[in-house]
């Protein structure tokens, strides 16, 4: 996959739905991975922000950098709002007041506004089966609001919340599992991605659009600004946690797992973690535990994509 | 034409939104309104409503998805009450700010904690300033037309605001009377279809919801609020329009026997028709009492109640609500704003009673007006009385 990288803006879609011009950070890994995603997608489409960097980055009165129809109403209800816009499309459609049968409707939020004050909303949306996309832009905390944890920051990780210190390791717990529970709502879809495998992120959005009922993509987004790593590192973090087995690339499409990409053999975690800042604190006691604990959830997910072979 | 009915309030709404052509109905189970939304299921569900039902799981959810709805373009509806309303709080001031005409019959509801089924104004009271249009209705026939009236109100191009429909809890909502319910063919004439102006789609692009700086915030709610104070018109004109086709009338503020009163109660809601009673029984016994009702609780409309008031001596003030450790009712309070600067203006007693789903009787509000009375005659060390209470 690396070895395409020359090759890769001939082989992705040149269509453009977010306008340059917003004001993500430098090296923002969402940004990068929302331009990605919104290739595959296409103009048929509507889109449901939640509140969050992704939202006010490219929102801000009287600007929008979107060239698709846009909604950001409030934080926690995305995947409701996003039920609701389907709803009256398909009701409007049925009589004969909408005319577009296939308008994509797709929520994107980020990691706290979905593994934490979101989840509730996106399992309700997810359960009741509305034909929509949601994308999870996951960088491992509160950015927008000043690098607090949430439940998608990894065990260790120095947040302001969470913060390392004489007590403290600093995140106290394991990140939540979020296309595991997507994957108990027993939908058509679900994938995790990660725009350093951009080919690969792209392919997987087009399926989750072109699924008839709810897919769920959760998105790895390197965040120089909240991890503390160089500007010009987010893409390789990115491969780096995918090739240390912190963040394992896969589908699951109709409760069956894929692996999209198995390393040949794990790369040790301190290639990954030593760049950021945010692990800086960690003991080499620490780093073996979190590594051992890495292993153990990776071979567990590689296992159930051999046995449903 | 249409004929009388003996049907249960919630039912007749739940018919009448369905009258309405409703697109999208998204909601939640919370008594006193799960009669709404449970007929409206059954309508969807026997195909006699061409609508998408959307059964959210909370209350948050059913508001947002309106949003989505209303946004797309759909013509929207649903129903809540109590810690439902609550729960919708933040979603209520989104609907309004961004102009999404969203139409919501509220069951009235005390709030908890003791935790109360039971109706009060606690929960639209604490929904004041969240920017909706807020209708109160005292019977099944306004609750209906209301409804009715709702929908063209919100919907109107100068408007495109939300409607809260108030019909208290149990005491209205479970009550069987007899309805007129308009049939469909009617309701078409008044009620053009859904047009939003800039619906999301994707042939033109529109971003609805960015976020303002400081340099555009205030500009941005001062719209809001000429929007809705200009919305005033557009109800009357509304409400007049279908007394033209239907023959009932509404106003913002409706007056009973207040020709030549010295003492005027204020009550919103079904209480009043209890309070009309009490108002007959003492006019029997030579006193000149009267009273008035505010039906249109925003806009406020302030010039109708000083008209109302103007030359009574004194004005009981009847709320179903506490503003707790504050001036008592809230309705009681903004009463006394509105006419505070006039230079003749009646004496303001506040009352404050009913509370979940306590009855308050004839013989209570002749109590009350008298005991009124006497309060403005000779004072009270209370900023405001609390009726029935067992202390």
């Amino acid at each position: 996959m690396i070895g395409q990288s020359v090759y890769v803006p001939r082989l992705l879609p040149e269509l453009e739905s977010l306008a340059p011009g917003h004001r993500a950070c430098i090296g923002c890994g969402e940004v990068l991975a929302m331009r990605q995603a919104f290739k595959a997608i296409g103009r048929d489409a509507i889109v449901v922000n939640a509140t969050g960097c992704m939202e006010i980055i490219a929102s801000q009165l009287p600007y929008t950098s979107w060239r698709l129809p846009w909604i950001h109403t409030l934080f926690e209800n995305t995947a409701a709002v996003a039920s609701g816009v389907e709803a009256g499309l398909k009701a409007m459609y049925r009589k004969g007041r909408y005319s577009r049968p296939d308008t994509k409707i797709v929520a994107v939020a980020g990691d706290g506004g979905t593994v934490d004050i979101g989840l509730q909303a996106l399992s309700g949306a997810l359960e009741r089966g509305h034909n929509l996309l949601y994308i999870c832009f996951d960088n491992e905390g509160y950015m927008n609001t000043g690098i607090q944890r949430s439940s998608a920051t990894p065990y260790g990780a120095s947040t302001t919340t969470s913060p390392a210190g004489k007590e403290s390791i600093g995140q106290f717990s394991w990140k939540k599992d979020l296309p595991g529970i997507a994957v108990a709502h027993r939908i058509p879809y679900v994938a995790t991605a990660c725009p350093s495998y951009p080919v690969d992120l792209i392919e997987k959005v087009k399926k989750g659009v072109d699924t008839r009922g709810p897919a769920y993509i959760h998105i790895f987004s390197g965040c120089p600004t909240g991890w503390g790593c160089a500007t010009n590192l987010t893409v390789r973090l990115g491969r780096l946690a995918v090739e240390t087995g912190i963040f394992p690339l896969y589908e699951v499409e109709n409760g069956k797992y894929t692996m999209s990409y198995k390393p040949e053999k794990l790369r040790p975690i301190t290639d990954y973690m030593k760049p950021q800042r945010r692990f800086r604190h960690l003991t080499d006691d620490a780093v073996e535990m979190i590594e051992k604990r890495v292993a153990v959830e990776y071979y567990k997910l590689l296992e159930k994509a051999e046995c449903q072979k | 034409m249409a004929k009388r009915v003996g049907i249960e309030t919630s039912l007749a709404v739940s018919e009448v939104a369905a009258a309405c052509d409703v697109d999208v109905v998204a909601a939640y189970p919370i008594t006193p309104q799960t009669h709404i939304v449970e007929h409206l299921a059954d309508l969807v569900a026997n195909g006699e409503l061409d609508a998408e039902y959307i059964p959210v799981e909370s209350e948050h959810s059913a508001m947002s998805a309106c949003l989505g709805s209303v946004a797309a373009g759909a013509r929207t509806f649903t129903a809540t009450a109590g810690q439902g309303l609550e729960l919708m709080h933040e979603v209520l001031f989104v609907a309004s700010a961004m102009r999404l005409p969203v139409i919501m019959a509220v069951a009235n509801r005390a709030v908890s904690s003791p935790l109360s089924v039971w109706g009060d104004h606690s929960d639209v009271m604490a929904a004041r300033d969240v920017g909706w249009i807020q209708i109160f209705v005292e019977n099944g026939q306004e609750a209906v037309d209301n409804t009715i009236c709702a929908f063209k109100m919100g919907e109107d191009h100068n408007v495109l605001l939300p409607v809260m429909v108030n019909l208290d809890g149990f005491h209205l909502s479970h009550m069987i009377e007899p309805i007129i319910i308009p049939e469909k063919e009617e309701i078409r004439r008044f009620l053009p279809p859904f047009d939003y102006p800039l619906p999301l789609h994707p042939d033109k692009p529109v971003a609805m919801g960015d976020f303002a700086p400081p340099v555009i915030f205030t500009e941005a709610k001062w719209a809001q609020e000429v929007n809705l104070q200009k919305s005033y018109d557009t109800i009357l004109r509304i409400w007049k329009e279908f007394g033209d086709q239907f023959g009932r009338y509404y106003k913002p503020v409706e007056e009973y026997c207040t020709e030549g009163a010295d003492t005027l109660l204020l009550t919103m809601g079904s209480f009043s028709e209890t309070a009309m009673t009490a108002v007959d029984s003492l006019r029997e016994k030579g006193k000149k009492v009267g009273l008035i009702r505010i039906r249109l609780w925003r806009p406020f409309p302030f010039e109708e109640l000083r008209k109302a008031v103007d030359g009574t001596k004194t004005l009981i003030v009847f709320d179903r609500a506490i503003s707790t450790g504050g001036p008592g009712g809230p309705v009681a309070s903004e009463v006394k704003a509105a006419l505070y600067n006039l230079p003749r203006k009646p004496l303001v007693v506040g009352f404050v009673g009913g509370l979940g789903g306590r009855d308050v009787t004839r013989e209570g509000f002749e109590e009350i007006i008298l005991q009124g009375e006497e309060i403005a005659r000779n004072g009270s060390p209370n900023e405001y009385e609390i009726y029935g209470v067992r202390e």
